[in-house]
């Protein structure tokens, strides 16, 4: 319509988050690692399944947050990446007789090469598009699970049964250590390996690169940093990561199905980040909490509407700490260290 | 040689579903400059609310009118009270905030009227069109609804003041305003318009893929996808970027072997992601050009 050509200077993805915010302090990290370790032993079985999730559904937002937060790009497709993994593990448990946590590795690296692959048209995208594409792989990945060329190996509509993997230390301590408690402190040991491998890789030379492609992608490429490279690998890196938690999440349920892993998992993902405060690597147990626990109490409230109670809380956090989980534990650092003052 | 003529014209006929939708989408983007990720669900719930007017005995064409004021304004509103605090905010903000409501929108139109499938009303009737079996007078009257539309919207941008207003707003804001244009509120107008076309969307589809509160996702994905082929930037494009998409996934279903049904969302992400990758201004959108 018109002839003028149009010209935009494109608006930053997100708010700059400072290096340092990105992690928490050495005691403060302690504290919380101490707590995860001890409060299984107390608790039953079924809370001790639900930490587990929590601690899976953590990685998953870490990876997002890599991604978002480290390099600013978008996805809503992380659920694609999780049932990747989640359905490697499965197959090569159930078809292949390999050991559960040689199957997690694995996964990590087919999923790796998927998110590297699949970055390499998200390259060209930005900011919406970004969000469009990742959001049609999302929509897409169940009906691809479902397909019957594949149903051999993926058992189609009907997903597959994972068996649960025996506590090899449980001979040692009598049956004191049950399958699901040994699985938490498995899934903890991962996490705890794969965190210490996030904050040092935002760390690193790469993790500054990703930093500076966020802040500003033409400076960033004038100072000679890789863009296409570094993108991609954020993508790779977060597809990875993500692909473990599903590996690690198929083993937990001991189930797949193509419908676990829709589009709804892949926006409570997104919504788990925004909540924990995207870029703080801490926050992402925070939001992995909430996306475990209010659904639950939102049902409470009221059964048909827990949809929009999730949608509504979405908003007070938009509005009220655009920065999450992170905004609040700032405040409240500051009220420790106005009282220590005095 | 008929069989590729006829799916070519049932190709036409599903596309004016996605011609429908994209329009709607096009024009959103037109005005905020993002991507509506609700835009589905409220076409959904406007045609929930046309739906329940005509059970209560409003003639066709009367609950169609009423629906469209009420898309308009409910457009409006959700753009004064939700959207326009976000205007500055960063676009991974904006993306939640339209991911909330679309799970607002959802859950409520699921609350409402529940999730059994209903009949929708066509006011085209449902015989074949000219003789043909692919195509009913229905999909017939959509396309003309989609056409007309288009042009419509084609002399509103054109040769009205308000439509001249609106694209400059778009196009350079800062400009607009020192000329004494209203931004904001061509940008509310800009959510209401897009909201009013996303329920005749939705009415129109509704006989087609039967009412219920997820109608709209497949076809939201499809109304994308045909968006981006013919550019985002483009109402003209994103009508014949429908009738496309339409083709293209009829075509794919009859000669390539394995692709079914099952196969439908996967072909839309194909061809977002290849239209992106190759020619990410669509085919009739203008290329956007980055200031250093």
């Amino acid at each position: 319509m018109s002839a003028v050509q149009e010209v935009v200077t494109e608006a930053p993805a997100l708010d700059a988050v400072p290096k340092k915010a990105m992690t928490l302090g050495y005691g403060t990290s302690l504290v919380i690692l101490a707590l995860l370790i001890i409060v299984p032993l107390f608790v039953k079985n079924f809370i001790i399944f639900q930490l587990t999730m929590l601690l899976i559904y953590a990685l998953a937002v870490l990876a997002l947050n890599i991604l978002t937060g480290g390099s600013g790009q978008f996805s809503l497709g992380q659920s694609a990446f999780y049932a990747v993994g989640a359905y490697t593990t499965a197959i090569l448990m159930e078809h292949a007789d390999i050991n559960y946590a040689l199957t997690l590795p694995i996964a990590g690296i087919i999923c790796f090469v998927f998110g590297f692959l699949f970055g390499q048209p998200a390259l060209r995208l930005s900011g919406v598009y970004l969000a469009l594409a990742t959001f049609a792989l999302a929509t897409a990945m169940p009906q691809l699970l479902k397909l019957g060329v594949f149903e051999h190996w993926t058992g189609g509509v009907q997903g597959l049964v994972v068996t649960k993997p025996d506590s090899p230390i449980a001979a040692l301590f009598g049956h004191k250590i049950s399958q699901d408690m040994w699985l938490y402190y498995f899934t903890l040991a991962i996490s705890i390996a794969i965190y210490i491998f996030s904050v040092n890789l935002l760390r690193s030379r790469s993790g500054r690169a990703f930093m500076a492609i966020r802040d500003n992608e033409i400076a960033a490429s004038a100072m000679g940093i890789d863009v296409a490279l570094y993108k991609t690998l954020a993508f790779g890196v977060s597809a990875g990561i993500t692909g473990v938690a599903g590996g690690l999440g198929a083993i937990a349920v001991q189930f797949v199905a193509p419908d676990s892993y829709t589009i709804t998992f892949a926006i409570s993902l997104f919504l788990g980040m925004v909540v924990g405060g995207v870029g703080w690597l801490p926050g992402s147990i925070v939001g992995s909490a909430f996306i475990i626990f209010v659904p639950n109490i939102a049902e409470g409230i009221s059964k048909g509407l827990s949809g929009a109670v999730f949608g509504v809380l979405l908003f007070l956090v938009i509005y009220l700490v655009p920065h999450g989980a992170r905004q609040v534990a700032m405040v409240a650092q500051h009220l420790i260290g106005k009282l220590k003052k005095n | 040689m008929e069989l590729f003529t006829n799916q070519i014209l049932a190709g036409i006929a599903t596309g004016a579903i996605y011609a429908c939708m994209a329009l709607a989408v096009v024009m959103i983007y037109q005005a905020i400059d993002h991507l509506n990720f609700a835009q589905g669900e409220m076409a959904t719930f406007s045609t929930f609310i046309a739906w329940q007017l005509i059970q209560w005995g409003v003639p066709y064409w009367g609950a169609f009118l009423i629906t469209l004021v009420f898309s308009f304004i409910g457009g409006i509103l959700i753009e004064r009270v939700l959207f326009k605090p976000l205007a500055k905010a960063p676009i991974l903000t904006n993306v939640a905030g339209f991911i909330a409501l679309f799970a607002i929108i959802n859950s409520c139109s699921g609350l409402i009227w529940d999730f059994t499938i209903k009949q929708f009303p066509t006011p085209f009737g449902s015989s074949p069109f000219l003789g043909s079996q692919l195509i009913s007078t229905h999909q017939a009257g959509m396309i003309g609804v989609t056409l007309i539309l288009l042009l419509l919207l084609f002399f509103f941008f054109r040769f009205t003041r308000v439509g001249l207003a609106m694209r400059a707003a778009a196009s350079l804001p800062e400009s607009a305003r020192l000329v004494g244009i209203n931004t904001s509120w061509m940008i509310a107008l800009g959510w209401g318009m897009a909201t009013a076309i996303g329920s005749i969307a939705g009415m129109l589809i509704a006989p087609v893929v039967f009412l219920e509160p997820n109608m709209m996702l497949g076809v939201l994905i499809y109304g994308f996808a045909a968006a981006v082929l013919g550019g985002l930037t483009s109402p003209f494009g994103a009508v014949i970027g429908g009738f496309l998409v339409g083709i293209f996934e009829n075509l794919a279903g009859t000669y390539i072997p394995n692709v079914g049904n099952e196969l439908k969302l996967p072909i839309a992400l194909a061809l977002i992601i290849t239209v992106l990758v190759v020619k990410p201004a669509g085919l009739f959108g203008r290329p956007i050009v980055k200031r250093v």
